[in-house]
């Protein structure tokens, strides 16, 4: 080392160095001062941009769902309710393995194929983070409990409580409430987002859908605070969600039970409506299914039965039933060629039996062999005689009587919350003729005039348009809606009536119809005399159910032949002839003078309206008025005490 | 002749009078503060960044004493010494290097352990002192400014153990130890058309570079480029540490408030990237000052190498000093966003063994150098 040493300057080795090591000292400060500005563009000038940010990064807002809104019959009896249910959830960020997951679920609780088939649909779906995505529902004590002690190697498995939708009647309401189910991808688009952001069921079939505004509340928000694995570290601010309103229908659930009871076993549709307000006071159709089912996802084998079944549980045959009303429109008929002046009211014919258009022309029968004699409006109503209806209408011609017909709200939705009723068939010429059946004959005309041919009614709007006859032409637009609970602290429950609530902006708006006002008032008495006839007459085709009571029955008989229901496609051999035999209907309301309810029964293949369909309909209305009594003694009593 | 002076050390006697005590640690009493100033202030981000969790603080304390022991036993020995000790240390670091290649463990991919009974250590970090030693020791005794043949000689003895880590692979390291190789080339006066025409060399042998990297590190460069091409991946770090810092301002959230690193947001947040913690909570003004903290160390280890008695001491004074400057810039560079993801932790303030020892074993060669200068001449 000294060899080298002798060559070295130490002095000039130092000066150098002095001078590099101050370069370097300068080039620090100029990369600090990179450094610097660096963090003043990130801390000062983007300051606010990535606050918001790291904002963004852990305040979520968790959107809660409101509580869907109970539904109450008139008297306060609940028929939807919401009951607490148990059921398995994955959280998929959470979820190392899904399908190592599931087949370590499978181990502990049975899942069926169709609930891993929709559980993975729904792990698809369009899904905020960290949201859980359910597998199974209501879930047992016991697999609730297999569950939870092997949650540790279940990591992001949850079992989570929710309220879901319970209907205590089951079968028996199903069609007059409809249900709710879990939303899909395509109700979610067409519902508000936003408000729906927590929500998983929907209502999806009558009250529950249509009344889904009312029903379903508002979103309620937590704003929360989470770490970057999205758990939730505290609550920020909370806006509690509104729950849905309650509502109250005019149904009563007692009568529904009673008028339900009357025909079981068969394949039948009862309608009440309570004609001073046009409030459904009932309304059946059987058979029915279990709603309950369907809310969280029914199994394809139990849908697969219900949808072949050949009594057609699924259909809803007080709305969507379109019968041939036979007999029962006649009083409506009689009314038109009256109030027309097609005939005087005095108007009387021989009938022999059967009408022919031209002499020796077809016969067209009458139901009596030999026919009625001479017959006049009123027996022609209470001896139900074709003959006479073949005579005023081949007068009047079809639009008369489709007109009148029309006003009574046949051939259109009148309902206001029925999204699922149909409007049967008006035949009119220009009917036929736009549906390409061809031109009008007479004998179209003759069948209208009984009720058969392409005439199609409804049970709801036999219901209906017995209703407005007993109102004498005043309409009250059928209805299920009561009003809306309100509950207060101060003076306990009580009922917005429906008709202040404001349920503009609900779908399925319907055709409100103007009063029926006649040319001679006269004649509403007139026809309603000759429909008491029918039931309490000394000749009147339901004379046997008119008896034993302290006030009158309007009323009339039915008798379809059967044309066969298009969704009725299975016929099978052992049950042909049955499923030949007529449909039975009758329509009435009571009191007559002062009446209270209005009912139409139609039982599939019943056979005759007076045997079959009057009897059902005067029970109904004994059920109501015992109600009314009961009720009325329980209000003296509470009174009393 | 060294040996001579401090046999006789009344000859100075005015110098031992001022010193006192102190002068028998023969540790630089101003580089000890700043270093303690620094310690204690990374600890304190440290227990915010753990979450608050004291066992972290504690085992970094731990070892920040490992290496303060280190530092004052180095401090105790002469430069000369390191001279001499610096080829053999070279040679066996170098098959340390080899050994790692070989027969090291590791983890995410790289092999940067190697596992002896009882502990582990990785042979890159002594090598961080060791090179700086080697080229120190041999241009000191060399003419300076270095002929052609001594610097590509030094660049020789840079490459080898910097492409033995590079293969590791371990770029952070690897870019810190040709740094502390290639300072001692820069302050032993090389002439500048050199510096020059190495940067000349280097800017078309980029591509070059490219080829060689792995896939994870290209990764890596892309997504410094443009991070918002892949933020839950690869992007996320920067994304998570620009919003860190960003959102803590002038003045921070607060010790133990920042919200991304207390939420876990920020990745790495006691290690690579706990300048985002310390940036989110305590501020500009808190970096700031650490910032200072470090601008003292180096203007302090400056003033050692430009006092320092002979060429070795200088060099080695000047490449440590320098080359904590890069672990500082690299690392806070890397944080918000101006260089690429390299792993290269902020001195004594990340969260992490080897560093810290080596860190302080480099100020244990600074106080070494400052401590024996007066008992040369005068």
């Amino acid at each position: 080392m000294s060899a080298f040493d002798s060559l070295k300057d130490h002095t000039k080795e130092g000066r150098v160095f002095l001078s590099r090591a101050l370069i370097a000292f300068v080039v620090v400060l100029l990369l600090v001062g990179v450094l610097i500005g660096r963090l003043y563009h990130l801390q000062v000038i983007q300051h606010d941009n990535l606050a918001a940010l790291s904002d963004d990064n852990r305040v979520q807002l968790k959107p809660v769902a409101p509580t869907r809104g109970l539904i109450y019959d008139r008297n306060g009896t609940l028929l939807a309710e919401n009951r607490p249910s148990y059921s398995v959830t994955l959280l998929k960020e959470k979820v190392g393995d899904i399908e190592a997951t599931l087949a370590e679920l499978q181990k502990l609780i049975p899942i069926t194929d169709r609930e891993l088939k929709s559980f993975r649909k729904r792990l698809k779906q369009r899904r905020r983070p960290y949201e859980t995505v359910p597998l199974r529902f209501r879930l047992n004590d016991d697999e609730i409990a297999r569950i939870a002690v092997n949650y540790q190697r279940l990591p992001g498995v949850q079992v989570e409580a929710d309220l879901i939708r319970y209907y205590p009647f089951g079968a028996g309401l199903v069609h007059a409430l409809g249900y709710v189910g879990r939303i899909n991808e395509k109700e979610l688009k067409r519902v508000d987002s936003t408000d729906y952001s927590a929500t998983h069921y929907i209502g999806k079939l009558g009250i529950e859908k249509f009344y889904e505004p009312l029903l379903h509340g508002d979103v309620g928000y937590h704003k929360v605070e989470t770490n970057a694995r999205g758990r939730v570290m505290r609550v920020l601010e909370r806006a509690d969600p509104v729950p849905g309103k309650d509502i109250v229908l005019h149904l009563d659930i007692r009568l529904q039970q009673a008028a339900e009871k009357l025909v079981e076993g068969r394949r039948a549709a009862i309608v009440a409506i309570d004609p001073k307000t046009g409030g459904i006071l009932a309304m059946v159709s059987n058979p029915g299914y279990d709603p309950n089912l369907f809310v969280t996802g029914i199994s394809t084998k139990a849908y697969k039965a219900l949808r072949e079944s050949p009594d057609l549980p699924l259909f809803n045959r007080a709305l969507r039933g379109q019968y041939p009303p036979g007999s029962t429109i006649k009083p409506m008929v009689a009314m038109s060629v009256i109030d027309s002046g097609i005939v005087s009211p005095a108007h009387t014919i021989h009938d022999p039996g059967f009408f022919t258009l031209t002499k020796g022309g077809r016969h067209y029968r009458d139901w009596k062999r030999g026919g009625h004699g001479k017959v006049g409006l009123e027996m022609a109503i209470y001896q139900s005689c074709d003959v006479w209806f073949y005579d005023v209408s081949n007068r009047a011609g079809v639009d008369v009587i489709s007109n009148y017909l029309g006003k009574f709200g046949l051939g259109q939705v009148t309902s206001l919350d029925l999204p699922e009723a149909l409007p049967g068939i008006l035949p009119s010429k220009a009917w036929k003729k736009k549906t390409g059946r061809g031109s009008w004959y007479s004998g179209d005309t003759l069948n209208l005039s009984i009720g058969q041919g392409w005439m199609l009614t409804t049970p709801l709007q036999l219901a209906t348009a017995s209703a407005v006859m007993a109102n004498r032409g005043v309409w009250k637009q059928p209805r299920m809606l009561k009003g809306v609970m309100q509950h207060s602290q101060n003076d306990g429950n009580t009922i917005v009536d429906g008709t202040i609530i404001d349920i503009s902006g609900l779908e399925g708006t319907s055709a409100v119809l103007p009063d029926i006002k006649l040319k001679n008032d006269k004649y509403w008495q007139k026809i309603i005399d000759a429909m008491i006839a029918v039931v309490h007459g000394p000749r009147g085709t339901a004379r046997k159910v008119g008896k034993g009571i302290d006030f009158q029955i309007a009323g009339k008989t039915g008798t379809a032949q059967v044309v066969g229901i298009k969704q009725d496609a299975v016929y099978d051999a052992e049950s042909l002839s049955e499923r030949h035999r007529d449909h039975a209907l009758f329509i009435a309301f009571a009191p007559a003078d002062k009446p209270e309810i209005a009912v139409s029964v139609i039982v599939e293949n019943g056979g005759g309206g007076s045997s079959t369909a009057a009897p059902i309909a005067r029970k109904v209305i004994d059920a109501f008025m015992a109600l009314k009594q009961q009720d009325a003694d329980v209000k003296e009593l509470e009174r009393v005490l | 002749m060294a040996d001579f002076q401090r046999s006789m050390p009344d000859a100075q006697p005015h110098l031992a009078r001022r010193r006192g005590l102190w002068s028998h640690t023969r540790l630089d009493a101003w580089l000890l503060l700043f270093i303690l100033i620094l310690c204690g202030y990374g600890l304190l981000v440290l227990y915010s960044a753990s979450g608050g969790d004291m066992d972290y603080v504690i085992r970094q304390a731990i070892r920040m004493a490992a290496g303060f022991f280190i530092m004052i036993v180095l401090a105790q020995m002469r430069p000369r010494l390191f001279a001499r000790w610096a080829p053999a240390l070279y040679v066996i670091s170098l098959g340390l290097l080899v050994a790692v290649l070989l027969f090291g463990v590791g983890a995410k991919g790289a092999q940067r352990w190697i596992a002896l009974p009882g502990f582990r250590f990785q042979p890159a970090e002594v090598v961080k002192l060791v090179l700086p030693l080697m080229i120190a020791g041999y241009l000191a005794n060399r003419p300076l400014p270095p002929s052609f043949r001594h610097i590509m000689i030094s660049l020789v003895l840079i490459f080898m153990p910097v492409v033995l880590i590079m293969k590791q692979p371990d770029l952070g390291t690897s870019l810190l130890i040709a740094a502390s190789g290639v300072f001692v080339l820069l302050l032993s006066g090389i002439y500048w058309r050199y510096i020059f025409g190495a940067l000349a060399v280097a800017a078309t042998g980029l591509p070059g570079l490219w080829m060689v990297m792995k896939d994870y590190q290209k990764q890596r460069v892309l997504t410094f480029l443009d991070p918002e091409s892949d933020p839950l991946g690869a992007g996320w770090n920067i994304i998570q540490s620009k919003a860190a810092i960003g959102s803590g301002g002038i003045d921070g959230k607060g010790w133990m408030l920042g919200t991304q690193s207390q939420l876990d947001f920020l990745p790495e947040s006691h290690t690579d990237f706990i300048i985002a913690v310390m940036a989110e909570e305590l501020g500009m003004i808190g970096v700031l000052l650490l910032l200072l903290i470090y601008l003292l160390i180096i203007a302090r280890g400056l003033v050692i190498a430009a006092k320092a008695q002979d060429s070795f001491g200088r060099l080695v004074a000047g490449s440590v000093t320098l080359t904590f400057f890069v672990y500082v810039f690299v690392n806070i560079g890397m944080v918000c966003g101006l260089l690429p993801v390299v792993g290269v932790p902020l001195p004594l303030v990340s969260y992490g063994g080897t560093s810290i020892v080596t860190l302080m074993a480099g100020f244990g060669l600074l106080m070494s150098v400052q401590a024996h200068r007066q008992m040369i001449s005068h």
